[in-house]
């Protein structure tokens, strides 16, 4: 296969319906949940990813994709902004790390089979010297910390444009890449959904961890097997509805927020069909055939009623049926919790999804009011 | 008498009543006085004075609540080096951001700042993603973690608003576009949902001039006010309110029982 034809493959699969279905259907595999995402875990190799061979392999991975694009007249554009270079790290890093953790916690799931210790453990009587012990190594990673700001420093000069100018927006104008995850979101759901809502709950749903999470397995070390429910849900809220979306935002978001591949011209004039119709538009003028009805409620109302029962009633059924066991372990509060932070936190897929098979646009639209979902 | 003679250098300083004022123990080389150490100093008594082994592994920790700590050190020391020059006004902060590598003697202030600022973001976030997966988050230490993400959010507000102060276009639309979300508050931007439901009769208590998103940027677009708010913001407030967070972080790691460990 030639470079052209691999590039345009890439830039095919990069496009959020294929990238993203592909990372979310791949993910139970790699980050197994249950026995049987195990099994094909251990059948199709995929636990390889958490071995050496694994690690190696991403990183020459993660390195071909930047090298090609280095060299790609496009992609370069984007990769070479110095605002972009954090994001070139954080690729590198959060694999790294990521990948270190799960090969340190595979290593102490083997130990733990056997009825060892995981390789944390040591004898409470055997401690060792924070001086010199640990203020070297302090010292160390400070200053390699600094000579790497230095040398980045020296090569990389801080990005400067034009003067403000509030009569020029550029096009795209995009946040600060930390943010980029949030404008991302931007797409599928309104203002205040994407950039009040869901920050919110992201915060008060990571400071709620330690208090819904009863497994008590597996603190103070690596472990996966221990607590894997836990680490498949907090993996996929942080790699694919964070990091990943930030990835989108920066390399695959062009003029007027449109997709384009990394090894794409930015076209300005790359215009996307707009066709996407509210579900009460879908009920009343498609399926009923009639104009929509004047009062909000009942216009809404089949929006308002799947939002109900998707938020209020379905926790009660899961509570009764699927989940009975662990509403009985968690307890009501704890179980409404959950419920409310992970239904909130799968509503973004969700809407992902009515969008790119459905084309829907919103499920309850009261522009009136400003409350659209 | 001879034996005196025979002292080196070092050890004649050690002695003397400079150094014995400055530091008690003497160089750490007994086992006491290494405890001494730590214990003695204002900066290093942080730490315990003795660590269970796998606590100073790096690979346990990855050193990276210490490396944040140090970033926001680091960006005190180099924001505070950026103050002496930058004034936070439309008519000087670009060009003041331009004199800054152009006529400021080894001008690479600005870069070291900005990208240690870029880097603390990404350090805290692996610093989170260290504590989540080796599961230190569990009982003792549920506040801690909650702390941790005030922090977290602090860290990225601060860059946020730093990312104004250059006064270029990069700078007022990413913080337009991030500002253009409190608009839609419910109930307290003025195209929120519910928004309209706060008035008075036909005066909406709600509108351009009096929302959050006005209240954050001191006018209704991104202009004069808003850059002195977001610089008292940067310089000032939130690094206050991210030290006392900080200073908690840090006593409760040691009333937590210290690094988490398996038991
Ligand atoms: C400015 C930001 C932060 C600073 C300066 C900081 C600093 C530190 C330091 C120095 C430690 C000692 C152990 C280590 O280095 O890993 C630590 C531990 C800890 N941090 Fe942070 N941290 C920050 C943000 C966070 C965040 C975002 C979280 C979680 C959401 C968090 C949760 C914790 C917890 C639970 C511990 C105890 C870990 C254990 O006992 O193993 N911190 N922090």
């Amino acid at each position: 296969m030639n470079i052209t034809a691999l590039k345009s493959l890439i830039d095919a699969l990069s496009a959020p319906t294929i990238s993203f279905t592909i990372l979310t259907v791949i993910f139970p595999f790699i980050f197994p949940p249950s026995d049987w995402f195990e099994k094909i875990h251990r059948k199709s190799g995929l636990w390889r990813i958490w071995t050496k061979l694994g690690g190696v392999i991403g990183m020459i991975l993660i390195t071909a994709f930047f090298v090609i694009g280095y060299f790609d007249p496009y992609f370069n554009k984007t990769l070479t902004k110095a605002d972009n270079f954090p994001i070139v790290l954080m690729i590198y890093s959060m694999w790294f790390y990521i990948w270190l953790g799960m090969f340190k916690a595979y290593r102490n799931d083997i130990r733990l089979d056997q009825g060892l210790k995981p390789n944390e453990y040591n004898d409470p009587d055997d401690k060792v010297l924070v001086w010199p012990d640990l203020v070297y190594i302090e010292f160390i990673a400070l200053i390699l910390f600094q000579v790497f700001l230095i040398v980045w420093s020296i090569i990389v000069a801080a990005p400067i444009e034009e003067p403000a100018n509030p009569a020029a927006t550029p096009n795209p104008s995009k946040a600060p890449w930390y943010f980029l995850g949030l404008q991302e979101m931007l797409v599928y759901y309104d203002p205040w959904i994407a950039g009040v809502l869901l920050p919110t709950f992201i915060i008060v749903g990571l400071m709620a961890i330690p208090y819904v999470d009863i497994n008590k397995k597996g603190d103070g070390y690596y472990s996966f097997r221990e607590r894997r429910v836990g680490m498949f849900i907090f993996m996929y809220g942080w790699v694919v509805l964070w990091l990943f979306l930030i990835i989108i935002g920066t390399f695959f978001r062009g003029p007027n927020w449109n997709f384009f591949g990394p090894f794409e011209y930015w076209d300005i004039h790359k215009v996307e069909a707009l066709t996407n119709v509210n579900l009460s538009e879908l009920l009343w003028v498609k399926w009923f055939n009639q104009g929509l009805p004047s009062n909000i409620l009942i216009r809404e109302g089949l929006g308002f009623v799947i939002t109900g029962l998707y938020l209020f009633v379905l926790p009660v059924i899961l509570a009764k049926t699927y989940l009975k066991d662990m509403y009985a372990a968690y307890g009501p509060t704890r179980f409404v919790t959950i419920m409310m932070l992970g239904l909130v936190m799968l509503a973004l897929p969700i809407k992902m999804y009515l969008r790119w098979v459905f084309n829907l646009q919103y499920i309850v639209a009261i522009p009136e009011w400003f409350f659209n979902i | 008498m001879s034996d005196k003679n025979d002292k080196s250098l070092l050890e004649k300083m050690e002695e003397s009543q400079v150094w014995k004022s400055i530091i008690r123990s003497g160089i750490p080389r007994t086992r006491r006085q290494r405890m001494h150490a730590i214990l003695g100093s204002v900066f290093l008594h942080l730490h315990p004075a003795r660590l269970p082994k796998h606590a100073v592994k790096v690979g346990y920790t990855w050193c990276m609540g210490g490396l944040s700590f140090f970033l926001f050190v680091n960006l005190t020391i180099t924001g505070i080096l950026l103050m002496f020059y930058y004034r936070p006004t439309v008519e000087y902060a670009f060009t003041d951001i331009i004199d800054l590598s152009e006529q400021v003697p080894l001008g690479i202030m600005r870069e070291l700042h900005r990208w240690a600022a870029h880097s603390m973001v990404l350090i805290v976030w692996l610093h989170m993603v260290r504590v989540f997966m080796t599961g230190s988050y569990k009982p003792p230490r549920e506040f801690n973690w909650g702390i941790g993400v005030i922090l977290m959010v602090l860290t990225m507000l601060l860059s946020f608003t730093g990312y104004l102060l250059p006064w270029d276009q990069l700078a007022i639309w990413a913080v337009t576009v991030g500002s253009n979300m409190a608009r839609a508050t419910p109930f307290l931007g003025n195209e929120g949902p519910g928004a309209a439901l706060l008035a008075i009769g036909d005066i909406n208590l709600v509108h351009v001039g009096s929302d959050v998103r006005f209240a954050l940027l001191g006018g209704r677009f991104v202009g004069e006010a808003t850059l002195l708010r977001f610089y008292v913001l940067h310089c000032i407030a939130i690094p206050f309110v991210a030290m006392i967070f900080m200073a908690v972080h840090f006593w409760r790691i040691r009333k937590d029982g210290g690094i988490s460990g398996p038991l």
